[in-house]
Formats: C-alpha cells, structure tokens, sequence
C-alpha cells in the first residue's frame, strides 16, 4: 500500500537515518506549526488586508484603501487611548519592577515565617481579575469605602472621587493592579536570581569595605540585569495590554455607555479596539487598530531591547 | 540606654533586624486587608454596609448571603462551565505541548533552530493583534456561543510558554534512557509514552496548575465568544452577577463580596496545595536556573 506511494514521491530508496529523525521531529512539532499558521500566520495576513476594508460584519468586506489608516489619525478616541496607555506604562511599570525588586530583596533576608509572608504576598497575583475588581471598587468607593475613610481618619480631609473622575481613574487602576503584581510572578523570578548570585562577591566586597548601597549597585544590580531586562519587557507588554481591569472598573452599572469612562479617561487602546470591533463591529477600522498595536508593541520592544546592550551584563561577557 | 550594655554592632544589627521584621510584616496589611474587608463586608447586613466609619468585625454575621448569592444568578452553572472548559483546555495544552517540545528536544530537523525561536517570539506578540481574524473564522465555523473557541486552540500547542517549560525540563533527561531504549527496538512514540512522559510529573503538575489559574481567570475569550449568560464562564459570570443583582437598585456589596470570594477560593486552594510546583514552572521560563 505505501510502497507505490514512496515509489512515486521518489522515496523508494529508504530514508537515511537523519532523514527519518528529521521526518519525525516535524511530525511532533506539527501541532504547533498547524496551530501556528491557523491561528497566528493566517489571522495576521487577513487581519493586513481587513484593514485595508470597511467590513460591518453583515454585509461584505469593502475594499477602503488607506482610509480607515486615514480615520485613525483623527480619531480623538485613538489619541487619547494611546495617551492613557502609555501614562499607565510608564508609572505602572517601573513601580511594579523596583517594588518586586525591593519585596524580593526583603524575603532574600533571614528571616522567621519568609514562606509565609512570600505565601501571602502572592495572594492577590492568584485573585481572579474580575473579582479583584469588585474588591477595591468596594476600597474606592467615594462616601463610605475604607480607602477615603482611612485619608480622612489621617487628617487629610475629603478622599478623591477615584474611579469616578477622570483625574483619579487611572492612579485607582494603577493601585489596583500593583495589589496584584507586586508581590507575584516578577518577585518570585527575582526572589529565584537572587538566591543564585554567589555569596562570595558579597564577602569580598565586605572585605573592601563597600556599604550597602555599593553593594546593591556593583554586585545585585549586574548580577540580575538580564532578568531585570527580561521582566522589564514582559511587564510593558502586560501593561500595553491593559484591559479587563479596566472593563470591568467602568462598564458595570452605566451600561448604555461603551466602557472606559469617566469621560474616557480609562480608555486603553485595546479596550479602544475591543469597543470598535465588538461594539460598533468596525472590523475593518479595528484589524487597522491592531496593526498599529503589533507595530507600536513591536517598536518599544526592539527599542528595550537595543538600548539594553549599555546596561545587561551577561555572566562570561568582559566588558 | 542600649548602647551602654551592648557594642555598637550588636545595636546596628538589632535595629537592623527589628525594621526588617516590621517592614516584612506590616507589608502583610496592604496585602491582606482587601480580602479581609471583602469577607468582612460579605457577612455584613445591608444596613451596616453604610455604616461610618466603616467596621472590619460585623456586629451581625449574615452567612446567609453565602447562600443567598447561589440563588440569585446561576452561579453553579458559571462553576460547572468554568470547570468543563479548564479540564479540557488545560488538558489540550499539557498533550500537545509535550509532543511538540519532545520533537524540539530530541531531534534535530532542517531550520529547527529557527522555528524554535519563532516559536519563542510569538511569547511577545500581543493576543489582541490576530483577535478579529480569529473570531471571524470561529464564526465561520459556526462556533459563536459555544466552548470551542476556548478549548480547540489549546490542543495545537498549547503556546509557547507551555512548550518552552517542557523542552526544558525534557533536556534535564539523560538520553541515555532513551538510547537504552531504542537498542531494545522501542519506537520514538513508545519512548515519549513510557520513558519521558512518566519522568515528566512535576512539570505536568506546574502546567496543571499555571494552565488551571490561566484558564479559570480568563475574560476576554469567553467574554467575545459566549453570548447566552447560561453559558457563562466564572469572569464574565461574576461580571453578569453584578449586573443581575444591582438591577434591583438596593445595595448589593454584601452579595458582590460573597461572590467574589467564592470565586476566589478555587486559584488560592489550587495555588495553595501546588504551591511548589508552581514556583518551579516560573522559575523555569524565566531562565534563571
């Protein structure tokens, strides 16, 4: 049965033993290269020609050349989606890496009880999203939630209105969110580095009479900046990605309104693409959002990346 | 004074350890009072939710709202859905993971290296990019409204992240085992069924638990693919129960509460009980060890 068929595909000679591993190894991985072309090539190159279309879902693509790229450009929505991404990113991200950090130095210590603490610590990382959601709206709440009764209770006179104002939405998000990672995947990674750096620099840096904080600079710092750089990367693309926080924290109650209020300030660029695909079923406007978003994501990565080669140092590298 | 009966680095270091452990164990407040107010609140009746200033003990415990949220949205159906989609998409990751990491550990194929490394990059590329297209075609195929979209993609792969665990944990394994094996005439099959696989537990049980948490907190999948609320999975079921019990206009944070927390306990008791393994897996992928 299979003979003809080897015969005819010119296999009648019988594989080399490379060739046959080599036959093997791709029909182990071809789940993977199914998937892969499936569900990420494919999607990608209908997604480019998308947006290229005005597509309603109902009726069929129209091809629009350049236009929704056009639209995009003036639409006030995109802007202030890109501007509050990017305002979340650049104050969530660094506080959720020197906090981890300094979390991970703190359970680095000796001291009684540290699974414990790193146990509980860990916690809200587990949370459910929505349900972390529901909590600290119930924190946030303006009149009678624990957070302004607390700043009251200090002195500090009438709390914000958190997430029903503009001016305090996104810093409410913020707080939210670092509840849930500072004490999560990040600090465990740098919690994993730390114990492997070797007591020996410590030792002799003691010897050369370095203090703490010289120690910190010329020792941990190095030590850990791949990891630094790698959680550092992973941490901005999270943080671009922004969105069911944000969903749940200003859909809810006002449900005639598309999420991402009070008066847009929560409007993060995918829930700008999420609100366009799946609630004004713009298809074709919203393929050219994530376009955009891949080449923006794309571009800050590369970015990190590049700058990265002033300041990781890899183990076996002089420099 | 304690610099009279004690030297001075005896002092530095008591003072040192005494900041520590306060620093330590304060930290545990922040962490820890979100939840202790969210049970709090759930046992509280409605009239001393408004209560100021707020009080973290109920003067009256209400445990019946722990019964009453189960009655007022279907939030056992939610639990039974959630658990049929995590069993079969984290059981879809961890098989077809495993094959495809057994190929990129144990044999060499033209352009291996590269397709490794594509393999590694889709890690950065944002789910959202390929979204549209993706939902078009799981319209297409008429799987709107059902499980499909969140469980089939799991059994081509199961993503990067779950095939790099595997291939690294497999490159731990001798192969010598496996060329014991291959003398006595076993195939490569055999050899991933009998050898590899049986050696593999603990990184099976990182993916259960990492596959579980992942799939039990997903939003925005079942968000865009379900549309009958019966159908709901937990995230988008706790969404619709705020919905459903804040229509009546009454204050319903005692309900929320229980809720939420209930839907809490499954990723803390799993993350609990599996705690070590989970911290194997994390460690794994970031390639610190």
């Amino acid at each position: 049965m299979i003979a003809p068929i080897k015969r005819r595909l010119g296999l009648s000679t019988p594989l080399t033993l490379s060739q046959r591993e080599a036959l093997q190894g791709f029909i182990y991985i071809s789940p993977w290269i199914i998937g892969f072309l499936v569900f990420t090539v494919g999607p990608m190159i209908a997604s480019a020609y998308l947006s290229l279309t005005d597509y309603n879902i109902v009726t069929p693509p129209r091809f629009a050349g350049l236009s929704n790229y056009e639209y995009m450009f003036g639409d006030r929505l995109f802007w202030k989606s890109i501007e509050n991404t990017l305002y979340y990113t650049v104050i969530f991200v660094p506080i959720a890496i020197a906090g981890s950090l300094a979390l991970a130095m703190l359970l680095n210590q000796r001291i009684a009880g540290r699974v414990a603490l790193w146990t509980l610590y860990f916690l809200p990382s587990v949370t459910p999203v929505v349900a972390a959601a529901f909590l600290w709206l119930w924190i946030f709440q303006p009149q009678i939630g624990l957070m302004n009764s607390i700043i009251s209770a200090l002195g500090l006179g009438n709390g914000p209105l958190w997430l029903g104002h503009p001016g305090s939405s996104k810093p409410a998000l913020i707080i939210i969110n670092l509840w849930g990672a500072l004490g999560g995947n990040t600090m465990l990674i740098f919690l994993a580095t730390l114990q492997g750096i070797p007591k020996e620099l410590y030792e002799s840096a003691d010897l050369d009479g370095a203090g703490g904080l010289g120690k910190f600079r010329y020792i941990t710092v190095p030590s850990i900046s791949p990891v630094i750089l790698f959680n550092t990367v992973l941490g901005v693309i999270g943080a671009l990605q922004m969105f069911t926080l944000a969903y749940v924290a200003s859909s809810g109650r006002q449900q005639q309104f598309s999420p991402g209020g009070p008066l847009n300030s929560t409007l993060f660029y995918v829930l700008h693409l999420y609100n366009s695909a799946f609630d004004f079923w713009e298809m074709g406007y919203a393929s050219a959002l994530a376009w955009i978003f891949f080449v923006i994501v794309l571009a800050i990565t590369g970015f990190q990346l590049w700058t990265s080669r002033r300041w990781v140092y890899y183990e076996g590298e002089d420099n | 004074m304690l610099s009279e009966i004690l030297p001075a680095w005896r002092v530095k270091s008591i003072t040192r350890n005494l900041l520590l452990y306060a620093v330590a164990y304060g930290l545990t407040i922040i962490f820890a009072l979100p939840f202790l107010w969210a049970v709090s609140s759930s046992l509280k009746p409605v009239n001393e939710l408004f209560i100021w200033p707020p009080q973290l003990i109920p003067k009256t415990w209400r445990f019946e709202n722990y019964v009453e949220i189960w009655h007022v949205a279907p939030l056992a159906r939610f639990f039974i859905n959630t658990v049929f989609v995590t069993v079969f998409s984290v059981s879809g990751r961890i098989l077809s993971a495993a094959l495809v990491a057994y190929g990129f550990a144990r044999f060499r194929f033209p352009f291996g290296n590269f397709l490794f490394l594509l393999l590694l990059s889709t890690l950065m590329l944002p789910y959202q990019v390929t979204i549209i297209p993706t939902y078009l075609l799981f319209k297409a195929f008429g799987w709107l409204d059902t499980y499909n979209p969140l469980i089939i993609p799991n059994w081509f792969g199961g993503g990067a992240f779950a095939i790099f665990l595997f291939r690294q944990f497999f490159l731990t394994i001798p192969k010598d085992l496996d060329e014991a094996a291959k003398i006595d005439g076993a195939n490569t099959l055999w050899i991933f069924i009998r050898i590899i696989l049986p050696l593999s537990k603990p990184v099976i049980i990182t993916m259960v638990v990492i596959g579980f948490l992942e799939s039990w907190n997903d939003f925005f999948g079942p968000l865009i693919y379900l549309n009958t609320p019966e159908k709901y999975t937990l995230l988008p079921g706790l969404a619709n129960f705020q919905r459903v019990v804040s229509a009546g206009g009454q204050a319903t944070e005692r309900l929320l509460m229980a809720a939420s927390m209930v839907m809490t306990l499954p990723s803390i008791l799993v993350f609990l009980l599996l705690q070590r393994y989970y911290i194997q897996g994390v460690v794994i992928s970031s390639g610190s060890k």
